[in-house]
């Protein structure tokens, strides 16, 4: 017995890894509908258990590429075009690039629209397609008109009435942003959504920081003439308590030119200010895992 | 009126590849059982008895030909209920136990639930299996199964009884047991009809047999006027130690035993011999007519053609 | 009704019982309690889905192979051992037998489901902390589950009168596999021509419509099912039981018994 198991965890090794079509069994969700026998609604539980775990474990991996969520969702939401979580799911993690997602936004929306048209009442839906044309395709007009539509739902949450005038005229804004990432952390239990969001709300928080004390640096230059030297000038100047400090912890900087800068830049893998010139992302996207 | 009236059951099977070529079970069978009698059905296996019994009991359809039982077409659903089958070698429900198995066959013979138990343990004491009604048919041997198909048979106390080798499997002592069981069954005013290829039982026990032979009736009648129709031997005994010359020109068998000789030859000779003994001087003692077997008959009737293997006993 | 149909089928469920079928209901239990207790793990957000689209799919598969494989020998079986002998020797009908044999198997497949049912309850109630008044529609799934039960028997029963017990499972098995199917062979009757029109939409309705009868998502769902489509499934249920039924009786009627 004991031999078998060695000679297992050898040949484990040896193998190459299970190349990515084996986590699907069959690629076509017709096929896979036929094949279910009329027990459609126990396969799309399968299918979409697999589709998480697929998720997970290749983030846990480190992995760029996620070629397959596509598929895995596209055949669980045939199989059971009801069940809402996959829509989720794909709101979140179909539109973004590699490596925070698989880069789909296309295919994102058509999974919602399917969503829409089968599930009509459920104004959740509505949300999600608003939220991928607004994070991912910066669409503020296509999202606005999701976010009317969802409105409209009977029994739909109020919010959406306002994420819908926001689109109008404050969708760059901050405060528009975080309504929607919190909107989305609260409205899901699957814990990478969470995950995702948190972490969005955490660099959402970074940017908010840099864009703000940017502009007190500018300030500052103006009044003074020079650039300051360092945080505490700014600090002082704008008599702030103390050294703002960003989600980590650590102080924001200031470099030569006057660019504020943020002290760990690989901690904060969806900020857009703060980053010091030439920066490339090397080490892989790292969520901090929640509390 | 006849307990059984069979009148021209056949039963041609189509055999082959593309069931083209007939073969005949049975031809066009007449017979008749009276009332109170215990009939044997002989033959050699494979003549056809048990095709007959099938027919009867409507598991078989014949290709022409009807019977009536006890008056009434055989048929009609309400005749069963007066008939009692064992079948040859009998199987039954093996998850069953001897008490539930009658239980459920008299609920189907629609024996009242009152009478039921009565007669259930009643005929379990008949056939000697009181012990045992309690365990499961599986763990039965064959003798015990064979008891078991008797009880099944009886229960219901059918006026007419149709049994297919009702002694198989048994021992000598299980043999008596049915033996007497049959007659009680006639002492009590029922039918007895029995196929079997044993004749020392048919000699012991029926009033008339039939003998049948590849599908075809040979023969109809008490034993006596069956055997009668056969030549007889007769036993002839004499004092003393010699056998005469004229004796073994007529090519009888001789025994010397002790003071006596015995000679055996058929019935023509008689005359023949004693003559042949008088001319000689000898002392006859007796001499006796040996009764014909069945078995002679048997053998005789059926000697121009071939019997099937293993049959006669 | 007839005391001599009651007595064969009761006998026929006593039958089942002793050929330990109930024991099923072991690898059942512990199939949904295995999903109830680790679904919270695996599943997110859907503990409901799971527990009751695979309660109901246990529910179904396990009975259609109970029906299917102690159906196909309830009368070849009986006629290989030559046990029939000694019970058609009785005033029994052969319809009687067929009729007695058919709801005995459906006697012990209710039973089981019984059972089953409650299990899928209990695993409900753990993974949900309650029961709400529209969880009474898996009675309705389990109704229609049942009802297909009733047709798989009566097909198994119609095979078992003239087949092989092998080939008799194998034909009740496509059977249920076509059968599942048969909303995608109306589709295809409906975009074909000509003769395979005919063949196809004849084939569509001679064969049993069980995908009519499957509403384990549905129910997972919580969405209601109309009183219009229970009463027609049910009418057609028992007309297409009856009508396989008769098919036995048919032919058990003629048949030889060597």
């Amino acid at each position: 017995m004991g031999a078998s198991v060695l000679l297992q965890h050898h040949i484990d090794e040896i193998r190459p890894r299970a190349t990515i079509e084996d986590v699907l069994y069959v690629s076509s969700p017709a096929i896979v509908k036929r094949a279910s026998l009329g027990f459609n609604g126990l396969m799309a539980c399968i299918y979409w258990t697999r589709a998480v775990q697929y998720f997970g474990n290749r983030h846990h991996d480190r992995s760029e590429t996620f070629n397959e969520l596509a598929p895995l969702l596209e055949i669980t939401t045939t199989l059971d075009p009801n069940m809402i979580p996959p829509y989720q799911f794909g709101a979140t993690f179909l539109a973004p690039r590699s490596p925070s997602g698989a880069g789909e936004p296309d295919r994102a929306i058509k999974l919602m629209e399917y969503g829409i048209q089968h599930n009509p009442d459920n104004w959740h839906l509505y949300y999600d397609l608003g939220f991928v044309y607004y994070t991912e395709l910066k669409d503020y007009k296509k999202a606005g008109e999701a976010f009317d539509r969802g409105s409209k739902v009977p029994n739909a949450h109020p919010f959406l009435k306002l994420l819908a005038a926001q689109m109008e005229e404050h969708a760059g804004d901050f405060a528009t942003a975080r309504m929607l990432w919190t909107a989305t952390y609260e409205g899901s239990h699957e814990k990478n959504i969470r995950q995702n969001a948190r972490e969005h709300l955490r660099c959402l928080k970074v940017d908010e920081d840099v864009t703000n004390l940017q502009a007190a640096v500018d300030r500052f230059t103006q009044l003074n003439g020079r650039l300051p030297t360092s945080m505490w000038e700014v600090a002082m100047a704008e008599n702030l308590r103390g050294i703002p400090v960003d989600p980590d912890g650590d102080p924001y900087q200031i470099s030569g030119d006057g660019h504020v800068l943020v002290k760990n830049p690989d901690d904060f893998p969806f900020i857009t200010q703060g980053l010091p010139p030439g920066y490339k992302r090397t080490s892989p996207v790292k969520f901090h895992s929640e509390s | 009126m006849p307990a059984i009236e069979i009148l021209g059951l056949e039963k041609t099977y189509m055999v082959g590849f593309w069931r083209k070529r007939p073969k005949r079970a049975l031809k066009p069978l007449h017979l008749t059982v009276e009332t109170g009698e215990i009939f044997g059905f002989l033959g050699p296996n494979g003549a056809g008895k048990t095709t007959t019994l099938k027919m009867l009991m409507g598991l078989v359809f014949p290709t022409s030909g009807t019977a009536r039982i006890l008056g009434q077409e055989w048929t009609e659903p309400s005749v069963k209920a007066q008939i009692g089958f064992l079948p040859e070698q009998p199987y039954f429900y093996d998850y069953l136990t001897a008490h539930e198995l009658l239980n459920y066959y008299g609920q189907l013979s629609g024996v009242p639930a009152i009478d039921r138990k009565h007669r259930i343990e009643e005929v379990l004491q008949q056939v000697g299996l009181t012990d045992v009604k309690g365990v499961q048919l599986r763990k039965f041997s064959k003798g015990m199964l064979q008891r078991a198909g008797i009880a099944q048979a009886i229960l219901h106390d059918p006026r007419l009884v149709f049994f297919d080798e009702p002694m198989s499997g048994l021992d000598p002592l299980g043999r008596r047991e049915v033996r007497d069981l049959m007659e009680q069954l006639k002492q009590r005013g029922k039918t007895v009809f029995f196929s079997t290829h044993i004749l020392s039982d048919a000699e012991a026990l029926c009033d008339r047999v039939a003998i049948i032979h590849k599908g075809e009736l040979r023969g109809v009648g008490t034993i006596e006027e069956l055997t009668s129709t056969v030549q007889g031997k007769v036993e002839i005994i004499w004092q003393g130690t010699v056998v005469p010359a004229s004796m073994k020109a007529l090519g009888v068998e001789c025994h010397v035993s002790g003071e006596t000789v015995r000679g055996v030859l058929s019935e023509r000779q008689q005359d023949a011999a004693i003559d042949a003994l008088r001319r000689e001087r000898m002392r006859l003692v007796s001499i006796t007519p040996l009764r014909t077997s069945l078995e002679s008959y048997f053998v005789e009737k059926l000697q121009h053609s071939e019997t099937t293997a293993g049959t006669l006993v | 009704m007839n005391s001599r149909i009651l007595h064969i089928a009761s006998n026929t469920f006593r039958e089942a019982v002793r050929d330990r079928v109930l024991y099923n209901l072991i690898a059942f239990a512990v199939l949904i309690s295995g999903a109830a207790i680790l679904v919270g793990e695996i599943s997110i957000e859907i503990e409901r889905l799971v527990v009751v689209n695979l309660g109901l799919t246990a529910v179904s598969l396990f009975g259609v192979v109970i029906a299917i494989f102690i159906g196909i020998g309830l009368v070849s079986k009986e006629i290989e051992k030559r046990t029939l002998y000694t019970v058609l020797s009785r005033p029994v009908r052969r319809w009687e037998f067929i009729v007695g044999k058919f709801l005995g198997l459906a006697g012990t497949l209710v039973v089981n489901t019984l059972f089953m049912a409650i299990g899928v309850f209990a695993a409900l109630f753990y993974v949900a902390h309650k029961l709400s008044a529209p969880d009474a529609l898996i009675v309705v799934a389990l109704y229609f589950i049942i009802l297909e039960f009733l047709i798989i028997c009566s097909l198994s029963l119609l095979f078992s009168s003239f087949s092989t017990p092998l080939l008799s499972a194998v034909f009740a098995f496509s059977l249920f596999v076509i059968g599942s199917f048969a909303d995608d062979l109306r589709g295809f009757a409906r975009v074909t021509h000509g003769i395979t029109k005919w063949f196809a939409t004849g084939a569509a309705y001679l064969l049993p419509n069980f995908s009519a009868l499957n509403v384990i998502s549905a129910v997972a769902h919580q969405k209601h099912i109309g009183v219009q489509l229970i009463l027609q499934n049910t009418l057609y249920a028992l007309v297409y039981a009856a009508m396989a039924l008769s098919g036995a009786v048919l032919i058990f009627e003629r048949r030889n018994l060597k």
